[in-house]
């Protein structure tokens, strides 16, 4: 019932073979051809960074993953050590590191002589190979077992950060020489050393679950207690971000009235998911910190102002899932006489749960890869603390995070540091990626099955 | 029109079911029923016809509170249940909705086995004591939704694996299976293949026996086939109600003639 009769049809009829493309056509084709090559090319620079980040991170951080030992004869002195003889457990706390050194000095002198080592150095030089913390690794051994006193035991040293780069190629012999730490004597003496087998390069797997050093001894720093600290705000986050936020939005998707007010609230959630995140860490400080008075540095209040920043994320996320529930399922409870709740909870929600779950995961991968906040609540620094012992120690002592960890050892002077900042970034990914895989498989798992 | 055969069929006088008197809706601003009043009989099959967007879904959507759910519509008038107003401030659409059950245009079985699909209506409002007693159930309504042969073996099946007019009659069984006193039913054949639609046609004319059924249907010869009686509306009025044979064969309003010989809709 078209008023347009068929001669008045606007346009040329296509005249011409089929076999012979006309211009139009062609130059169509061309443009699509050309939108290809701009998509392969744009997907070939996305993937050559890629490579570049893995192959860089990877060759610059395994070096953290393996350290150099010293293993040595040491003679625990019975006169030195516990000159009662009582083995009293006091009585041998009372003997300092300094009480360990010239054991260890004598443990090099007897080694080199056993091996047929001549060098011009003294012990106590030859001693400056290991790490700073030779000693007190020493002192901690006997406390733990004070009835090694009296024996000779094979004892394994971390070497210091000089001679573990000697290993790694990191410290040459021109490189050192402004470097007062190290002498070109004692280079050939680990030479001579590595020759004996003494010096070897081993796994670390301090590094993995150790704690931090100071800044002398970056031999001895590890992600372990930053790792705790991660955990427990990412504990935090999920056990109030999680119900916070999907109570959030049931609500404002499923009950709320559709009003001005919720207009607001949404987009203001819009809004607070685009804050930088370092707002939420000033806010976290002068409220958390300043106001309500919980410790400083402690993982309860970085996980607080992680879970602000996630919040808007899960609540994001779970409304998109909630949406996505087709209104029919809704309407199908209704039908038979669910209440509006039973229709959410029975169906609405099971149905959304694995699109919940994944912006759950996203959220947190997010959290656990942030560090701006965490530098303005005190996250960040020097603690060398042990693995808290419960969890309202891991809670409420002071904890660093993976990040800022990673952070904190990047800004370190010694080269050595940088290296573990590498090597602390390998873990954090391995983290990521897992969680980012968990998510990804959960939704294909569970893909929509209406 | 050459199937008007069931038109001629004798109907009884009935007791009235439903009486909606004076029934205006608005969507915002948007008048979407005017003044309407229509009585639903007990076991008859009433059909609601008209163009697209008139109103009849809008108009069967208020017969067990539906509409509660959009945000932004406003019911007005009387909707009388056995007497009692549906839209009282006593009344919970949650108790209404299980007198008065809906079957939806597009086939809408949830996510599950086929049993938990019949079983979810009467285990919310606890209509059986046991396992046993639900088994019965949920077998009865399957086999007045005419589907228990087709399904008594795979019960634990999902019922979205089951072909689109299996499914719409799943979905009639789980509505019946609250033992409703009206059935609402919302273009029920619209995503049904004719062989579909004659099997769910056939159970719309069976259940009749018991129950009070409701269709709203585009196809005017589905409503001449189904329907004791029929409401025309248009353009948010009710034109015309009356004995469907009536109505298709000496309507009494002009628009009515129109619609149903094709000149507009």
């Amino acid at each position: 019932m078209t008023d347009l009769t068929p001669d008045a049809a606007p346009g040329r009829r296509h005249g011409g073979s089929l076999l012979t493309l006309d211009a139009r056509t062609r130059r169509r084709n061309r443009a699509e051809a050309r939108f290809r090559a701009y998509g392969i090319g744009a997907i070939l620079i996305g993937l050559l960074m890629l490579v570049v980040l893995v192959v860089t991170i990877v060759s610059r951080g395994t070096g953290a993953y393996t350290q150099t030992f010293v293993t040595l004869d040491v003679e625990l002195l019975e006169n030195k050590l516990d000159k009662k003889g009582t083995r009293d457990i006091e009585a041998i706390k009372k003997v300092s590191t300094f009480g360990y050194t010239p054991l260890i000095n004598a443990a090099f002198e007897t080694a080199a002589q056993k091996a047929g080592i001549e060098t011009a150095l003294k012990p106590k030089d030859q001693a400056a190979i290991l790490s700073k913390s030779a000693a007190a690794q020493l002192r901690d051994y006997v406390l733990a077992d004070p009835s090694r006193i009296g024996q000779t035991v094979s004892f394994r040293f971390l070497a210091n950060s000089r001679v573990d780069g000697y290993l790694k190629g990191r410290v040459t012999r021109e490189s050192i020489a402004n470097d007062k730490s190290i002498s070109a004597e004692q280079l050939d003496f680990v030479d001579q050393l590595i020759a004996a087998g003494m010096i070897r390069k081993t796994f670390n797997l301090d590094f993995i679950l150790g704690s931090d050093a100071s800044d002398q001894r970056p031999e001895a720093a590890g992600m372990g207690v930053s790792m705790v600290g991660s955990l427990f705000m990412m504990l935090v986050v999920l056990v109030l971000a999680l119900p916070i936020g999907v109570a959030a939005s049931i609500y404002l998707e499923e009950f709320a009235p559709k009003n001005w007010l919720t207009d607001v609230i949404e987009v203001n959630i819009s809004n607070l998911a685009a804050v930088p995140s370092i707002v939420f860490g000033i806010l976290g400080l002068a409220v958390f910190i300043n106001y309500m008075h919980l410790p400083m540095s402690a993982p309860l209040v970085g996980g607080l102002v992680l879970t602000l920043m996630t919040l808007p994320t899960i609540i994001i996320s779970t409304r998109a899932s909630l949406k996505s529930v087709p209104p029919s399922i809704r309407d199908a409870a209704l039908g038979v006489g669910a209440s509006k709740m039973q229709a959410v909870f029975h169906h609405v929600l099971p149905l959304a749960a694995p699109g919940i779950l994944t912006g759950t995961i996203i959220g947190l991968a997010q959290a656990l890869g942030e560090t701006a906040p965490l530098l303005l609540i005190g996250m960040v620094g020097f603690i060398a603390s042990n693995p808290p012992d419960g969890i309202a120690a891991g809670l409420l002592s002071p904890n660093s995070a993976m990040p800022a960890q990673i952070y904190e050892w990047a800004k370190r002077a010694d080269p050595a540091f940088y290296e573990r900042a590498w090597g602390g970034i390998i873990i954090l990914l391995v983290f990521l990626v897992t969680m980012n895989t968990l998510a990804v498989i959960l939704r294909r798992r569970f893909e929509r099955r209406w | 029109m050459n199937d008007m055969s069931r038109v001629e069929r004798a109907v009884e006088i009935k007791q009235t079911k439903m009486e909606c008197r004076d029934c205006h809706v608005y969507y915002g601003d948007t008048h979407a029923i005017k003044n309407v009043n229509v009585d639903i009989e007990d076991k008859t099959v009433t059909a609601f016809i008209g163009p697209s967007g008139c109103g009849k879904s809008t108009f069967l959507r208020c017969l067990n509170r539906m509409n509660d759910t959009i945000a932004g519509a406003r019911v007005e008038g009387s909707f009388m249940l056995d007497g009692e107003d549906i839209y009282d401030k006593r009344v919970d659409p949650v108790q209404l909705r299980a007198k008065v059950g809906m079957v939806f245009q597009k086939p809408n079985p949830f996510p599950k086995s086929i049993y938990d699909n019949v079983a979810y209506g009467p285990r919310i409002h606890g209509l059986a004591r046991n396992r046993a007693e639900m088994d019965e159930i949920v077998e009865k309504a399957l086999r007045r939704g005419a589907i228990w042969d087709e399904v008594k073996d795979r019960l634990d099946a999902p019922g979205t694996g089951l072909s689109g007019g299996q499914q719409q009659r799943l979905c009639i069984a789980r509505a019946i299976a609250t033992e409703p006193e009206v059935l609402l039913m919302d273009e029920p054949c619209s995503a049904l293949d004719p062989i579909a639609t004659a099997q769910v046609e056939e159970l719309i004319d069976e259940l009749r026996q018991n129950y009070s059924v409701v269709i709203v249907t585009h196809s005017m010869q589905q409503a001449a086939r189904v329907s004791q009686k029929t409401a025309f509306f248009h353009l948010g009025q009710l034109v015309e109600f009356g004995e469907t044979g009536q109505i298709f064969t000496n309507p009494e309003d002009p628009r009515t003639e129109s619609y149903i010989t094709g000149r507009i809709g």
